[in-house]
């Protein structure tokens, strides 16, 4: 509303109308700003360094199209003996269009299965960046594209 | 906000032995993620549960850092290998410094 309010005396009555009504928009979430992919970069860099990062192995779960961001299902699941010797040791989970790329890290020990699930918030529309770190030392890498139909209005 | 805080777990309460059984919790917790405003402008502080943990007989098999992009009542599925009978303790890590936890026996027979 604010800009909308400033800039009356110098744009059309379209443009005001369209700047309200994306200041409404814009004030329905709270978690609009910084959407940095190079946030979930620097993250992975951080961690792993240079590392090659191969593709597979993770099956990431997450709907291609989320109606309400608040509350996305998210499974993750790593293909692995989850032997002694060979099991999955670490998992994190990035957002790429949030103001904080960190989702979820998870921490697993040998036996059982390398699969969790859980809830997640989403600012808008983006991707899922998910890394999986074996025993081994070898990483990979998926990534899930999320659609997020803004405003709950039921698209 | 005050949050009434109330975990609920399904598990099942015996097992075949070697049988993978899934764990599903559920806490109730706002997880403000300090990235809000009140209504005067000012930043509501972060406070969400930070740390979960599933241990086994004492033993630890399943952790999860959680980051303010976790949903509030937050929700984790996960799996464990049944292998012998035991108490499962289930623990949350609140950012004010609580630790909620809960615990389940698992008969294997």
């Amino acid at each position: 509303m604010f800009t909308a309010t400033q800039h009356k005396q110098t744009t059309s009555r379209r443009t005001v109308v369209i700047a309200s009504a994306a200041a409404a928009l814009a004030a329905l979430l709270p978690r609009l700003s910084s959407a940095d992919p190079a946030a979930v970069t620097a993250a992975l860099k951080k961690l792993y360094g240079d590392k090659p990062m191969t593709e597979g192995h993770i099956k990431l779960d997450v709907p291609p199209i989320a109606e309400n961001g608040l509350v996305v299902p998210l499974n993750v699941e790593v293909e692995s003996p989850m032997s002694e010797t060979d099991y999955v040791t670490t998992v994190h989970v990035f957002a790429d269009g949030n103001p904080l790329p960190g989702v979820v890290s998870y921490h697993f020990q040998p036996g059982g299965k390398a699969s969790a699930g859980t809830r997640v918030r989403l600012a808008q529309t983006q991707n899922v960046v998910c890394v999986a770190e074996m025993s081994n030392g070898q990483v990979y890498m998926a990534k899930a594209n999320v659609k997020v139909t803004i405003g709950g209005c039921g698209g | 906000m005050s949050t009434q805080v109330k975990p609920r777990i399904r598990i099942p309460a015996t097992a075949a032995k070697g049988e993978l059984i899934e764990i599903k919790t559920l806490m109730s917790h706002a997880m403000e993620t300090g990235q809000r405003k009140d209504a005067a402008g000012k930043t509501i502080p972060r406070k969400i549960i930070n740390k979960f943990t599933a241990a086994f007989n004492g033993k630890t098999f399943f952790e999860a850092d959680w980051h303010p992009a976790i949903s509030a009542n937050p929700y984790q599925s996960f799996y464990f290998k049944a292998q012998e009978s035991g108490e499962f303790t289930f623990t949350w890590k609140d950012d004010d410094g609580s630790v909620y936890t809960a615990t389940s026996n698992l008969t294997v027979g």
